[in-house]
């Protein structure tokens, strides 16, 4: 075998295993300066990017760090290590491999900077943290290679945007470095490779053979779902039949609520007392490492969980996997499936359950698209700026630079290859004096340029920069805490704390508990004995369905026969039918009615999300001009549901093309998706910092919104860069309004108001999406007048 | 902008929707933790240097106030700089402002833990201010009555239809009135939170600030 020193080959053929021809050729190609490997999850992916590093190690002559793996999961470079310490023990090979994250202990990380491991696995943010130490030239020396794990995920977000900018000012301590990434089935390989690779240098693109075909399919149920609701109470009996008949099946769900409320109803049917976990991103750390490990050692036979289980794990001996809900995205469910059957020539198993009605049409159109290979997926825009100039105080702390030299290694990193120095300038500007349009703190100025080199005006501020490192935003959850000196049982979001008042029970970790209270930022609880919460509302993130499967479901409502749908699911269709109607591609059906106190609009566009979120920023700016009082919307792919106080009686009015777009700036400006973008952009730009030494000294009042810093900014410094990023990011997740106001025009006097006395069944799973955007306008002062008035009278104080 | 009218120590008081509160019978204006320079003390502190329009917000907003009831006595209940420091950084032109909003007038700085000491902008600086029945401090003492403070930042959230809605409010009750923050880059303490919860009466009533100023039981 070429290239692979004798104790390796001795080691596989010890085994009876035959390298994989990917394996081979990644040690082919081990001197490309970039490979980007695509293969599925069993494929020994992590070994072939292994590989090359182990041959070259293995004669003992290099001294210091020589490979760097970056994952997304502390989890999962915890893992690697384990997987990684295994063969190189056999083989008796004299490598030393040590793991870093946020959990390593302080005396470890110490030792590993003074004296680094040949391989040290890692993840983007501790990555960053590492180049932002003066012995950061130290650390690396001599480093050969980079390996990425999971490459297409983390090129998903910013966490990917930082590591690529790390991965340019790794390039200029260790001259040379080769970059690896390995990464699952994706839509647009050449668009990963091209982030990799150092620019403009080519990037190699390996494709293992993507194994059999996945076995794919809804899972039989003979109890219909409900109409709608995410919890899937009804498929307890036949999933639990499921983990009786695997060794281990993994139920993923899309949100951390719908995983609670199901592992608790499947805790409930357990009679036998099969042992099954759970495993989210809310839960405590060392919670989540128990299920981990029992995991691993194949104590469990199910595990419910979400999207902090998608990657690559090694999890041994997964047979099932179970998605309840829908997928929302046909790429997502491939990468799911990928976690059944580690064993590279057996198919992988899967079984789809909706959680109601509509999902099971979504369901059949994600098959669909999945048996076709149909995968979908947003192309992605440039390097984002805001974690520029977070990049820009890492190389600050590390040491003096010099601004030309930073451009050119920043415009090396393949998203911000097209970066101008006008947009560098304004960066650096930024990060040095705030960059506003008044000039101030002349005397205060973060970093100060000093014989040509800018460096940070007060070093004691590194220790604060470091602290606020990253790109991941969790700064709105709370810790939840058994009251007493309890342990730690995991997270939920300030607003839905904040929906809590003492009683009120709710489920986390399986368990159901009992708000208490809110002492020093954490949620203090105690065990409750009943047997139903109130519903866990806490809501993990939004998964959007492509553009691409909402027109496939479209395209299956207009067919008016549905053979393929199960029975419950045509009856549901035809009661829509019956009480309104179904939607179709000539004209815009709005159906109008009243629900839980409030007036309801709901517009089905099947227009993708990014358009209906538009749609439901247009039409909420022209129901406040009516005098309809609008309080909110929430948008998904097929429609957009608007909720306010007064009845719509005609919604064609409200597609006035002259007004659209009169005043619309305003309306944008003080919209609560522009809040929110910008709170993530500042935090990531540093201009909030979520974590301060000695935070918890200072009083609540010293802490004010990000809100308030918005609006201030937008008053008097509307240009500011900050703006700038918000806006374009905000409109990232909208589509061009010229686009609306071409469907406004498409579909004008075809607006089909329908006004109902009830929710229609086709509306009704609109109201479990999470992303529900407020709207700011006479409504809310209206209701609180209501309200206030109310509350006097309830008092007798009125 | 409305007023809600109440009664403290049979002196009748406005909470103005603005945040400031205003005492017709004196024509005596009331703000608290104004904490002008609140930027330039962060940044000086190595902080983030946070958009530097804070103290120019503030001193419109409190000018739009004074035009609108023409006040013969300002109080700014303490906590008007954010340190001594940031008071003397103002800018030439903030500086000429405040002494124009002053002229004309009484002026009163009341010290808080954030500007203890006396600041060189015109006006008098006193530890409190005692006029007929009320007394105007900082920090409300327990047991105090007839007293105007400041201090805590309240806020208050009612939920409606679905709606959460949080502002920063007014706190009263028989003995006392707590002021909401007037400063622009200023947050809030929960009024159900300990110190203001065990601090007012069972019947005090939160004003949340906005156009429409109207009383509601105090969330506790």
């Amino acid at each position: 075998m070429a290239n692979l020193p004798p104790e390796i080959g001795a080691w596989f053929d010890a085994r009876g295993w035959e390298i994989h021809p990917h394996q081979r050729a990644m040690l082919a190609r081990a001197a490309d300066p970039a490979t980007l490997l695509i293969a599925p999850t069993g494929g020994g992916k992590t070994l072939a990017g292994f590989l090359p590093t182990l041959a070259e190690l293995a004669d003992g002559g290099h001294v210091g760090l020589h490979t760097l793996y970056v994952s997304p999961l502390k989890a999962l470079a915890a893992d690697m290590k384990r997987n990684l310490l295994m063969p190189v023990t056999e083989m008796g090979l004299p490598i030393r491999i040590d793991d870093r994250s946020g959990d390593t202990p302080a005396s470890r990380k110490r030792a590993q900077r003074a004296d680094p491991p040949h391989i040290l696995l890692t993840t983007p943010e501790s990555l960053a943290l590492l180049i932002s130490y003066p012995d950061a030239p130290h650390i690396f020396r001599g480093l050969k290679r980079v390996v990425i794990d999971e490459v297409h995920a983390l090129a998903e977000s910013k966490r990917g945007d930082q590591l690529f900018l790390a991965l340019s000012r790794l390039e200029t301590l260790a001259p040379g470095l080769r970059r690896v990434g390995l990464s699952a089935t994706v839509d647009r390989p050449e668009e990963i490779a091209s982030l990799i690779a150092r620019h403009p240098a080519p990037c190699t693109i390996l494709e293992a053979d993507p194994g059999p075909a996945p076995d794919i399919d809804m899972l039989r149920i003979d109890d219909a779902p409900p109409w709608s609701g995410g919890g899937a109470a009804y498929a307890i009996p036949a999933v639990l039949e499921e983990v009786r008949k695997h060794r281990t099946t993994l139920i993923f769900h899309n949100t951390r609520a719908q995983a609670e409320i199901f592992f608790h109803n499947l805790w409930l049917a357990n009679d036998e007392g099969l042992p099954i976990g759970i495993h989210h991103g809310s839960l405590a750390r060392e919670q989540r490492e128990r299920v981990e490990k029992a995991m691993v050692a194949g104590e469990l036979r199910g595990i419910v969980c979400t999207g902090s289980l998608d990657l690559g794990l090694d999890w041994g001996d997964v047979d099932l996997v179970i998605q309840v809900g829908a997928p929302k995205n046909v790429k997502r469910l491939i990468q799911r499936i990928g976690r059944a059957n580690h064993r590279y020539n057996a198919p992988s198993k899967a079984r789809l359950v909706p959680a109601n009605r509509f999902e099971v049409v979504e369901c059949q159109a994600a098959l669909e698209a999945a048996r076709e290979g149909d995968l979908d997926g947003e192309p992605r825009g440039p390097g984002p700026l805001d974690v520029l100039c977070q990049h820009i105080l890492i190389a600050a702390c590390a040491a003096p630079f010099d601004e030309e030299a930073l451009y050119h290694e920043v415009k090396s990193a393949g998203p911000y290859a097209g970066l101008t120095r006008a947009q560098f300038d304004d960066c650096l500007s930024f990060v040095a004096t705030g960059g506003y349009a008044l000039r101030a703190y002349d005397r205060w100025q973060r970093l100060i340029a000093r014989d040509g080199l800018w460096q940070l005006r007060d070093p004691r501020a590194a220790a604060r920069i470091r602290m606020n490192i990253g790109t991941i935003q969790d700064s709105d959850l709370l810790k939840v805490r058994m009251r007493g000196r309890g342990p730690a049982l995991g997270e939920i979001e300030e607003a839905f704390a904040a929906s809590l008042t003492p009683g009120d029970t709710f489920l986390i970790g399986g368990k159901i508990v009992r708000y208490e209270g809110l002492r020093e930022m954490t949620v203090e609880v105690t065990r409750d004995k009943g047997r139903k919460p109130k519903v866990a509302t806490f809501s993990g993130t939004k998964f959007a369905t492509s553009t691409q499967l909402s027109e496939r479901i479209l395209r299956m409502l207009q067919a008016g026969a549905w053979p393929d749908l199960p029975a419950h699911t045509r009856d549901w269709l035809a009661l829509q039918q019956e009480m309104s109607r179904l939607p179709d591609a000539d004209s815009l059906l709005v159906e109008s009615f009243p629900h839980d106190g409030r007036e309801h609009i709901c517009v089905y566009g099947f227009a993708g999300r990014n358009a209906q979120q538009t749609l439901g920023l247009l039409l909420t700016k022209r129901m406040e001009e009516e005098g309809l009082a609008p309080l909110g919307f929430v948008a998904t792919d097929y429609a957009t549901l608007i909720w306010g106080l007064d009845p719509v009686q005609d919604a064609a009015p409200l597609f006035d093309l002259d007004r659209l777009r009169a005043g619309l700036d305003g309306w944008l400006a003080g919209n609560a998706v522009m809040k929110r973008t910008f709170r993530a952009v500042a935090t990531i730009a540093g201009l909030i910092e979520r974590n301060t030494v000695g935070q918890k000294k200072s009083g609540r009042q010293a802490t004010f919104s990000s809100d308030i810093l918005y609006d201030t900014l937008a008053k008097y410094d509307p240009d500011h860069l900050l703006l700038r990023i918000t806006r374009d990011e905000a409109m990232r997740g909208l589509v061009d309004f010229a686009r609306i106001e071409e469907m406004a025009a498409r579909v004008q006097g075809h607006i089909e108001t329908r006004r109902l006395p009830r929710v229609t069944p086709l509306a009704a799973p609109l109201f479990l999406e999470v992303g529900k955007v407020p709207v700011s306008g006479a409504a809310e002062e209206r209701l609180l007048r209501e309200e206030t008035e109310r509350l006097m009278q309830a008092a007798g104080l009125a | 902008m409305k007023a809600h009218d109440f009664n403290i120590s049979g002196m009748r008081l406005q909470a103005r929707g603005a945040g400031a509160l205003y005492w017709p019978e004196r024509r005596l204006l009331c703000v608290s933790d104004l904490h002008l320079g609140k930027s330039e003390r962060r940044a000086r502190l190595q902080g983030a240097t946070l958009p530097p329009y804070e103290t120019q917000d503030t001193l419109s907003r409190l000018d739009a106030e004074l035009a609108a009831v023409e006040p013969e006595i300002v109080v700014c209940l303490g906590d008007s700089f954010d340190d001594a420091e940031a008071a003397l950084s103002l800018s030439d032109q903030e500086k000429i402002w405040i002494t124009r909003m002053q002229a004309g007038r009484r002026w009163v700085w009341i010290e808080g833990n954030h500007d203890p000491g006396p600041v060189d902008l015109g006006g008098t600086h006193l530890s409190e201010l005692p006029i007929g029945p009320l007394t105007f401090r900082h920090i409300a003492q327990k047991g105090a009555s007839g007293e105007v403070s400041g201090h805590y930042h309240p806020k208050a959230r009612l939920t409606a239809k679905g709606r959460s809605i949080t502002r920063p409010c007014f706190l009263i009750d028989d003995e006392r009135v707590i002021l909401p923050a007037f400063g622009t880059y200023t947050g809030g303490m929960h009024c159900d939170e300990p110190p203001l919860s065990t601090l007012m009466g069972a019947e005090a009533t939160a004003v949340l600030t906005g156009p429409f100023p109207a009383p509601i039981p105090m969330p506790r």
